[in-house]
C-alpha cells in the first residue's frame, strides 16, 4: 500500500515518513503528494511569525489547546534554523508543546530550515498539505524567529499572525517595511511587561497609518500572556473573525490564485534546476566548472549559459 | 537520490530536573550535523514514543539521572514495539549502575553510556550504529 493510502486511513507513522521523504527531497514523495492533493484544501492554515524569544511556541501551545477544546484536530509545523556550518539543528519547539504529545488529535512536526531563507523550510508547504490531507482541521505553522524580511509565511497561511514583545525597538522599527506589513493579526505577547502599553500604542498607530488593504481587512493588535493563557480566547476569536472575513469575500480567490501561482513557480524552478544540475554533478563536470571559476578561466554567466543551452538542445532531441 | 539527514530525539523521561547532560549531548549532535529534536524535561514514555514517531527519528537518546532507569527505559522500548516502531533505536545515558546494564540491553536498549563517556564517543557510536532508513 502506498504511503498516501496509509495516511488517508489515519496511519501517523506513514504520515511522518512521507514528511521525511519530502524534507529529504525524495522523488517518490512527489508521487505520494499527487495522491494526497485531492484530499487537501479543507484545513484552516494559521502562520505564526515574530522575532526569536517572542513566545511563538508557547502561543502555539495555547492556541492548540483552545482549538482542541472546540473539538478541532490540530497539526503543527514548527521550524527552527539549521546551522550554516555543520548542517545540524536543534529543534526545540516541542518543549513548549509537550502536553499535546500524546493527544491523538494533535500532530506535531519539527523542521529545520536546511539553508532555505524566508523563515520556513522548503518542505513546509508540503508538510502542511500532508497534515491537511490527514484531516487536521487547523494547521499552525510556526516560522523560525525572524527579523524583518522573512515573509514567506504570508503566501502559505490563511491568517498570518505577527507576534511582538515589548521593548524591541523604537517606533522607527515599526514604520520600516517587512514583517510589520504582513500581519492579519498582531500580538503583543508578554503584555505584563511595563512597556507593553507603549508597544501596543505604537503598533496601533502604525496600522492606522497604513492605507486601506485590498482585502478590506483592518488588522487588530491583541495582548497576550501566553505562558498563563491570558488573552488566548480573544485571540482565537480574532483568528475566526479573520477567517470568516477571508472566506466570505473575494479575497479568498486572490489568496488561492497567488498561492497556486507561487507553488507552481517553485516546483518548476526546483524541477528545472534538478533537470540541469543533476547530470552535471553526476559526471563530474560541475567540479570542473567550479575549478574553472576559482581560477577565473571562465565567468559564471557564460558557464551557466553554456550548460543551459546544451541541456535544452539535448532536450529538443529527446 | 537525495541524502538523508540523521534525525535523533533527545529526551529526559521521568522526574529528575537535571538536563545539563542532555543539552550538551544535543549540542554535540547538532555539531555532528544531525537534526536533534529536543523534547526537554519530565517526559512520560508515552510522550517520548509519540514524538519519536511523529518526528520520524532514526534513534532516541534518553538521559536519566533519577534512578528510575529500570522502569522508564524498558517502557520506551516496549511502547515502540507495540506501535510497530522498534526499528527506531534507543540508547541511554546517565547515572546507571553497571549491574543494571545487561538488563536494560535485554529490554531493548542498544547502548548505555555512563558517567565518563565523552561526547565524541557518543557521536561516534551513533554514526557507527544508527543508519537513517532507506
Amino acid at each position: 500500500m502506498s504511503l498516501a493510502e496509509r495516511i488517508l486511513q489515519g496511519d501517523t507513522r506513514a504520515a511522518a515518513r512521507l514528511m521525511r521523504d519530502i524534507d529529504d527531497g525524495y522523488a517518490s514523495a512527489r508521487e505520494e503528494l499527487k495522491l494526497l492533493y485531492p484530499h487537501s484544501g479543507s484545513a484552516y492554515l494559521i502562520g505564526i511569525t515574530g522575532p526569536p524569544g517572542a513566545g511563538k511556541s508557547t502561543l502555539v501551545d495555547q492556541v492548540t489547546e483552545a482549538y482542541r477544546r472546540r473539538g478541532k484536530r490540530v497539526g503543527i509545523v514548527a521550524v527552527d534554523p539549521t546551522s550554516p556550518f555543520t548542517g545540524g539543528a536543534i529543534l526545540g519547539d516541542r518543549i513548549r508543546m509537550n502536553r499535546h504529545a500524546d493527544d491523538e488529535g494533535v500532530f506535531i512536526r519539527s523542521l529545520a530550515t536546511r539553508g532555505h531563507l524566508g523563515g520556513v523550510s522548503r518542505s513546509t508547504g508540503d508538510v502542511a498539505l500532508v497534515m491537511d490531507a490527514m484531516g487536521m482541521d487547523v494547521v499552525i505553522i510556526e516560522t523560525v524567529g525572524v527579523g524583518q524580511d522573512e515573509v514567506d509565511i504570508v503566501k502559505m497561511a490563511h491568517t498570518t499572525v505577527v507576534v511582538m514583545v515589548p521593548g524591541l525597538g523604537d517606533d522607527i522599527q515599526a514604520i520600516k517595511a517587512g514583517i510589520l506589513e504582513i500581519g492579519d493579526v498582531f500580538v503583543v505577547n508578554k503584555s505584563d511587561r511595563p512597556d507593553a502599553d507603549r508597544t501596543v500604542r505604537e503598533l496601533t498607530t502604525m496600522l492606522e497609518m497604513n492605507s486601506a488593504r485590498a482585502d478590506d481587512w483592518r488588522p487588530k493588535v491583541m495582548r497576550t500572556e501566553a505562558h498563563r493563557g491570558t488573552g488566548i480566547a480573544e485571540l482565537v476569536e480574532e483568528f475566526e473573525t479573520h477567517r470568516s472575513h477571508l472566506f466570505g469575500s473575494a479575497a479568498i480567490n486572490r489568496f488561492l490564485a497567488e498561492k497556486g501561482a507561487r507553488t507552481f513557480m517553485e516546483i518548476l524552478k526546483d524541477r528545472l534546476f534538478a533537470e540541469v544540475f543533476a547530470p552535471l554533478e553526476a559526471d563530474g563536470r560541475f567540479a570542473r566548472i567550479v575549478d574553472d571559476l576559482a581560477n577565473r578561466r571562465i565567468d559564471p554567466y557564460s558557464a551557466v549559459e553554456a550548460v543551459v543551452a546544451e541541456r535544452f538542445a539535448a532536450g529538443a532531441d529527446n | 537520490m537525495a541524502e538523508r539527514t540523521l534525525r535523533v530525539l533527545v529526551g529526559k523521561p521521568g522526574l529528575d530536573g537535571h538536563d545539563r547532560g542532555a543539552k550538551i549531548i544535543a549540542r554535540a549532535f547538532r555539531d555532528a550535523g544531525f537534526e536533534v529534536i529536543y523534547t526537554g524535561l519530565h517526559q512520560t514514555p508515552e510522550q517520548i514514543v509519540s514524538a519519536a514517531i511523529q518526528e520520524d527519528v532514526d534513534c532516541v537518546g534518553l538521559s536519566i539521572l533519577s534512578g528510575a532507569h529500570n522502569t522508564l527505559l524498558p517502557r520506551v522500548c516496549q511502547l515502540l514495539k507495540e506501535k510497530d516502531a522498534d526499528d527506531i533505536m534507543v540508547f541511554g545515558g546517565g547515572v546507571i549502575p553497571d549491574d543494571d546494564i545487561p538488563g536494560l540491553k535485554n529490554a531493548g536498549l542498544k547502548e548505555v553510556f555512563t558517567p565518563g563517556s565523552s561526547t565524541e564517543d557518543i557521536v561516534k557510536w551513533v554514526r557507527d550504529n544508527v543508519h537513517p532508513r532507506a
